[in-house]
């Protein structure tokens, strides 16, 4: 049930910003400091996210396969591969550890 | 502002390729996207609905990702629309280029996304600009819930993900979304303390608090830093 409205309620927040750009007064979205910090948003979500998805299980720190994929991700994007070859590298990379019997 | 000639015909062919050609690739990895959202615990409708209404990658990859880690349905909504705050400021970008009314300004706003800006705002030329949008926009549109359903399909066949890496596959999208920001030194310094703070608060506090908090503190330094920062 709290999937559904995490679903339902993110498509609707997310629409409502789409909308808000084409019909709010142009000032309220371009003093400059608002313009800052949406600009600035995405990296630290970003960021923070990847530290999520990689080092932690939920509650705990921790360093296993994944984090090789991650390290095999950036070495993909250092030699600027595409976003789709990028993502399954990192997932080869930490499948086959795994298969090999690492955490 | 100069005046320009109006467009000829090879132009507009030209910025319709442009445009498909950034729809193929995006679309592309909406496979990775419908495969880590069935994998973290969604159904193939629920991630099916997440492209065709929310529609727009970096939140989508956010809320499966809070979700399939255990977080609440909150903080997974929380981070999901803050990262979608930049659409915001893309349809004031294209606005007085899109001059859209009634059930058209609200298609032109779902479209309204990271490619559809990129590709329009590349063009001086009004009518290739709105060319560019609606190839690249409908392209994507298209493809990537095409995408999403064959890599829900797919990731509900593969079993358990973490045989095949999908969890270090969700690690690299973020990372493959981040990457392209970390072009100027103040996006760089955020990232490195948004990471940090994760880092430190991860054992802390409870699930979805620490990309919430990060996401506050990234938003106050760049608050309080006058200067010129890069938009996008």
């Amino acid at each position: 049930m709290s999937t559904w409205i995490a679903v339902v309620g993110a498509s609707v927040i997310a629409f409502v910003f789409k909308v808000a750009g084409y019909v709010v007064p142009s000032w309220w979205l371009e003093h400059p400091r608002i313009v800052r910090v949406t600009a600035m948003l995405p990296a630290a979500l970003l960021a923070s996210l990847v530290v999520l998805q990689t080092f932690s299980t939920g509650t705990r720190l921790t360093l296993d396969a994944r984090a090789v994929g991650l390290l095999v991700a950036v070495l993909a994007l250092l030699a600027r591969a595409p976003f789709i070859v990028v993502v399954v590298l990192a997932a080869v990379t930490a499948g086959a550890l795994r298969a090999a019997g690492w955490r | 502002m100069t005046v320009l000639p109006p467009p000829v015909h090879a132009d507009r062919r030209l910025v319709v390729r442009q445009g498909l050609s950034v729809a193929v690739a995006t679309s592309l990895y909406g496979v990775s996207f419908g495969a880590l959202s069935v994998t973290s615990g969604l159904s193939v409708l629920q991630t099916c609905l997440l492209s065709l209404l929310l529609f727009s990658g970096g939140s989508q990859f956010a809320l499966v990702g809070i979700l399939g880690g255990g977080g609440t349905a909150a903080a997974a909504v929380a981070a999901s629309s803050l990262l979608g705050m930049r659409n915001s400021l893309y349809g004031l970008q294209l606005a007085s280029t899109m001059r859209a009314t009634g059930w058209r300004r609200l298609m032109t706003a779902q479209l309204t996304i990271d490619e559809s800006t990129a590709v329009a705002t590349s063009r001086a030329d009004r009518s290739l600009r709105r060319l560019g949008f609606w190839a690249t926009g409908v392209g994507i549109y298209v493809g990537w819930n095409l995408m999403t359903l064959v890599g829900a399909l797919a990731g509900n066949a593969l079993g358990d993900p973490k045989q095949f890496g999908l969890d270090a596959a969700a690690s690299a999208a973020f990372m493959g979304l981040l990457w392209p920001r970390l072009r100027a030194r103040e996006p760089v310094a955020i990232a490195v303390v948004a990471a940090l703070i994760t880092t430190v608060l991860v054992p802390a506090v409870p699930q979805g608090i620490p990309v919430l908090a990060a996401a506050a503190v990234g938003a106050a330094i760049a608050w309080c830093r006058p200067g010129t920062g890069a938009r996008r």
